[in-house]
């Protein structure tokens, strides 16, 4: 997986395993954890310019954060600092974004002069948000630099060294001086354990956080050009200014580029769990799945507390028997996954199913409004209804007579139908009776179906035309338009009725196409010992 | 009905016939009166039944108006596929056995032009083929069909069969039929000879002829026999052919002439022709012309009903649903009501 250009979600399994190639080879097990630091680092360049700030600041941790976290947008770029200072919301692009992956030309948005990333393929070690680089002056002016007020100054300051630093062998002084940045690092911030990131990718909460502040400027840009307001941008419009300016044709629709909240995109991880004492922070931490166990303590604390309400109400005899039957319809329990990502914890399939009994066992006593929110936590709603069919106008011939028409399609056929209130069933295909045109009993199956889940057999008179495909696909697309049609003679229950018969929606298979080395779609040629 | 009698439906009926058999008076509903046995090899419902329509009622209402004095009428019984033309035709032919009329009935005129074996050059006639099989297997037909007849018929002429065969002036028709089944070689002209004296002998008024033909387009169309070089055979060439063909033309008088087109066993016609133009070809339009067409369609809803009645009496519908309104809509929405269609879904249930 690439940095660079728009992203799509994590695979489970880092398939950025193309560039950790050499962090799985052991050798490399420094590179790993030196690479995240190079990468924010390296084009930030603040390789030197960074080391004497470091230098300067390195006994005032707040300051020290607010270059880290800030600093470094505006440090990323070389070549005039000055001159290149109004980009402060650019630098932050033009940062993450220069890591373009091997091969791709560097996008255009990049200053000419930024010198190309060394670490082309280190540096796609973990899934970048996407950020657009705004191209025009007009938008970067736009681009608000509230954030950056407090180290605008730093900038000018650092403009000049910074231009030189980077033009020499950007990845060796990085390298180098990183062994120092790692140690100031781990000061203020509570830092990873080295060896939790030999086993899996980790982010820091720096990182995080510098990620979720490139989203949102990020956002804000996109809102720009796409001519809206950046105040009122929301996910949903975000999405569609990506699909629109990045057509994808791929199938499958995770490996289309999305632009997400960072939270959405990083996998939720632990901080160490314990102090520098070596004390685990959790009393339940020995259990090895402490989030869980906790959690089901607390459920069963509800419960024993609820029932020695009731018991007490019981004593008082003010104990009323009904049970107020909850709407449990439209919301369904978190499955095992959503779990394990609430409690960024593996789970066994015996506790997730204990821990759902336990809530349903909440749920069937009389508990109080905090315990209701309690179980409420663990519901998702289910759409009830899914999208609305979008029924046909109807519409009036000239002797009064209601009809509405309608189109299907299916595998390449594609039908037109016309469906009259007032008939006695009768059919004609191309202005010919269905049962010649369909002499086989199946095809005509096929057309009665719609009816004959309606109840409608000899009601309605339908007139139809049909092109291409062959017999039983013109038969699947007169069929799918009489039933669009007929949704607008039937009641909404009806409709909905239809839609979950399927009758409403278009088949989506077509034919597979032939794949070169085979004799057609699957079949492989015949397989010959000698 | 004289048991001895019987009806030979063509290869394309349906095995199992449908409802109510006519007492020879009501001409309106097509509802049930009685219903008979008949020897016909019908293994289904161990009996034939006929359901009376509409177009068979009008073809026996003129039937009973003919003028025998005038040339013979012809009734072209036309339709789309499944409609139950061949069974009106068999209502007919039925009827006129009632009245003691004789009949010469092809079952399907399509079997003499296509997929025949033996094929010799005629011994009567040099430029013409024979069909010794298909002609033997019509005069057994025949015979047994009109057995009362062939001893009152009376030949007119001397035929002379090879050199020592011949029928003499005067004998029983019954001769000449028995020469053609015996001698296999003869048969073809037997039948000519059969047709000759029939045509000639109705006009005399001794007994009233019905000649019926199911799938007379076959007389005018293509067929796909082929002599030993190869060469396609016209309709004209054959003997059988030729002879029906002066049979079905008009003029003669003391008898009728009722036909059936019928597409299903056509060669070269394509699928949804049914109208008589399309399916006699200009040949055999001219030559049938003029004719009174009588179209066979669909089901009347009353005709459905009673159909599927019928096939509940007799327990052919086996499916729990078939009783119900609604099963009935269904078999109706499928088959549209065409006969054919009906008859093939129900076998399935």
């Amino acid at each position: 997986m690439r940095a660079g250009c728009a992203r799509s979600r994590v695979p489970e399994e880092p398939a950025r395993g193309a560039a950790l190639g050499q962090g799985r080879k052991g050798g490399l097990k420094n590179h790993m954890e030196v690479v995240p630091r190079l990468r924010q680092r390296q084009n930030s360049t603040a390789a030197v310019g960074e080391r004497d700030q470091e230098a300067s600041f390195g006994k005032r941790p707040i300051l020290l954060w607010l270059l880290r976290t800030r600093g470094y947008y505006e440090l990323a770029t070389p070549g005039g600092g000055a001159g290149h200072a109004p980009r402060g919301g650019s630098h932050t692009q033009s940062a993450t974004s220069r890591p373009a992956p091997r091969g791709t030309p560097p996008p255009p948005s990049l200053h000419p002069r930024d010198p190309p990333s060394p670490t082309g393929a280190c540096a796609a070690v973990r899934p970048r948000p996407f950020t657009l680089q705004p191209w025009s002056p007009a938008a970067k002016m736009a681009a608000p630099s509230v954030f950056w007020g407090a180290a605008v100054s730093y900038r000018l300051f650092l403009g000049g060294r910074v231009s030189l630093a980077l033009r020499q062998g950007v990845w060796k002084a990085a390298a180098a001086e990183l062994q120092i940045l790692r140690l100031r690092h781990t000061t203020g911030v509570t830092a990873k354990k080295n060896v939790a990131a030999l086993r899996r990718e980790t982010y820091t909460v720096d990182f995080i956080k510098k990620q979720i502040e490139e989203f949102n400027i990020g956002k804000r840009h996109l809102a720009n050009m796409m001519g809206e307001d950046p105040e009122t941008f929301t996910q949903d419009d975000i999405d569609r200014a990506i699909a629109y300016l990045f057509p994808s044709g791929l199938f499958e629709k995770q490996a289309r580029p999305i632009m997400k909240h960072p939270e959405q995109i990083f996998p939720k991880q632990r901080a160490i769990q314990w102090g520098e004492d070596g004390r685990p922070f959790h009393f339940l931490f020995y259990t090895g799945k402490q989030s869980y166990y906790s959690l089901m303590h607390e459920a069963y604390g509800k419960l024993l507390d609820v029932e020695k309400r009731q018991n007490q109400l019981q004593a008082k005899g003010l104990f009323s028997e009904k049970t107020k039957t909850k709407d449990l319809i439209g919301s369904r329990w978190l499955i095992k996954e959503e779990l394990e990502e609430m409690l960024v914890e593996k789970l066994s399939d015996q506790d997730y199913a204990q821990f759902i009994r336990l809530l349903e066992r909440l749920l069937t006593v009389e508990c109080s409004a905090e315990e209701e929110e309690f179980v409420q936590r663990f519901r998702r709603s289910v759409t009830v209804q899914s999208r609305k069919q979008l029924i046909e106008p109807l519409q009036y011939d000239g002797q009064g007579m209601a009809f509405s028409t309608s189109e299907g399609k299916r595998k390449s056929a594609k039908a037109e139908a016309i469906v009259y209130e007032h008939g006695s069933g009768r059919i004609k295909v191309n202005g010919i009776d269905y049962l010649l045109y369909f002499p086989v009993t199946q095809d005509r199956e096929q057309l009665m179906f719609p009816f004959h889940f309606l109840d409608r057999l000899g009601k309605h008179d339908v007139t139809c035309t049909v092109s291409g495909g062959g017999r039983s696909s013109q038969a699947g697309a007169i069929r799918l338009a009489m039933a669009k049609a007929l949704c607008s003679f039937v009641t909404e229950e009806e409709v909905e009725w239809m839609r979950q018969a399927g009758l409403l929606t278009a088949d989506p298979r077509v034919r597979e196409r032939k794949k070169p080395g085979q004799e057609g779609a699957r079949r492989k040629f015949t397989w010959k010992k000698r | 009905m004289d048991p001895g009698r019987l009806l030979h439906t063509g290869s394309q009926a349906p095995q199992s016939l449908a409802a109510h058999l006519d007492n020879p008076a009501p001409d309106d509903s097509p509802r049930a009166v009685s219903r008979t046995s008949e020897k016909d090899p019908v293994k289904t419902f161990s009996e034939a039944c006929l359901m009376v329509r509409k177009p068979a009622l009008e073809l026996l209402h003129y039937l009973k108006n003919t003028n025998f004095a005038h040339p013979a009428v012809r009734y072209v019984l036309y339709g789309e596929k499944g409609t139950g033309k061949t069974l009106s035709l068999c209502h007919v032919i039925h009827f006129c056995a009632k009245q003691d009329w004789l009949i010469l009935h092809v079952p399907d005129a399509h079997l003499w032009v296509k997929s025949c074996r033996g094929l010799l050059p005629s011994t009567y006639n040099k430029q013409r083929l024979d069909q010794p099989a298909e002609a033997s297997i019509w005069l057994k037909n025949f015979k047994t069909t009109n057995e009362r007849f062939l001893s009152q018929i009376k030949v007119q002429e001397k035929y002379v069969w090879n050199k020592r065969e011949s029928t003499e002036k005067g004998s029983p028709l019954g001769e000449v039929v028995e020469q053609g089944i015996t001698r296999v070689k003869n048969a073809t002209d037997a039948v000519g000879v059969v047709l000759r004296e029939l045509k000639g002998q109705s006009s005399l008024g001794g007994f009233r002829l019905l000649v019926a033909v199911d799938g007379v387009n076959a007389l005018w169309g293509k067929t796909t026999l082929k002599r030993e070089d190869k060469s396609l055979v016209a309709p004209e060439e054959l003997a059988l052919v030729h002879n029906l063909r002066k049979m079905v033309k008009n003029d003669w008088h003391g008898g009728t002439i009722v036909l059936t087109l019928s597409q299903t066993g056509s060669l070269f016609k394509p699928r949804k022709a049914y109208l008589p133009q399309e399916l006699l070809g200009k040949e055999g339009f001219d030559a049938l012309d003029p004719f009174i067409p009588i179209l066979v369609s669909n089901y009347s809803p009353k005709e459905f009903e009673s159909c599927i009645q019928y096939y509940l009496e007799n327990s052919w519908l086996q499916h729990e649903k078939a009783h119900t309104e609604e099963g009935k809509k269904e078999l109706l929405f499928l088959s549209n009501a065409n006969p054919g269609q009906l008859e093939r879904l129900c076998a399935h249930l």
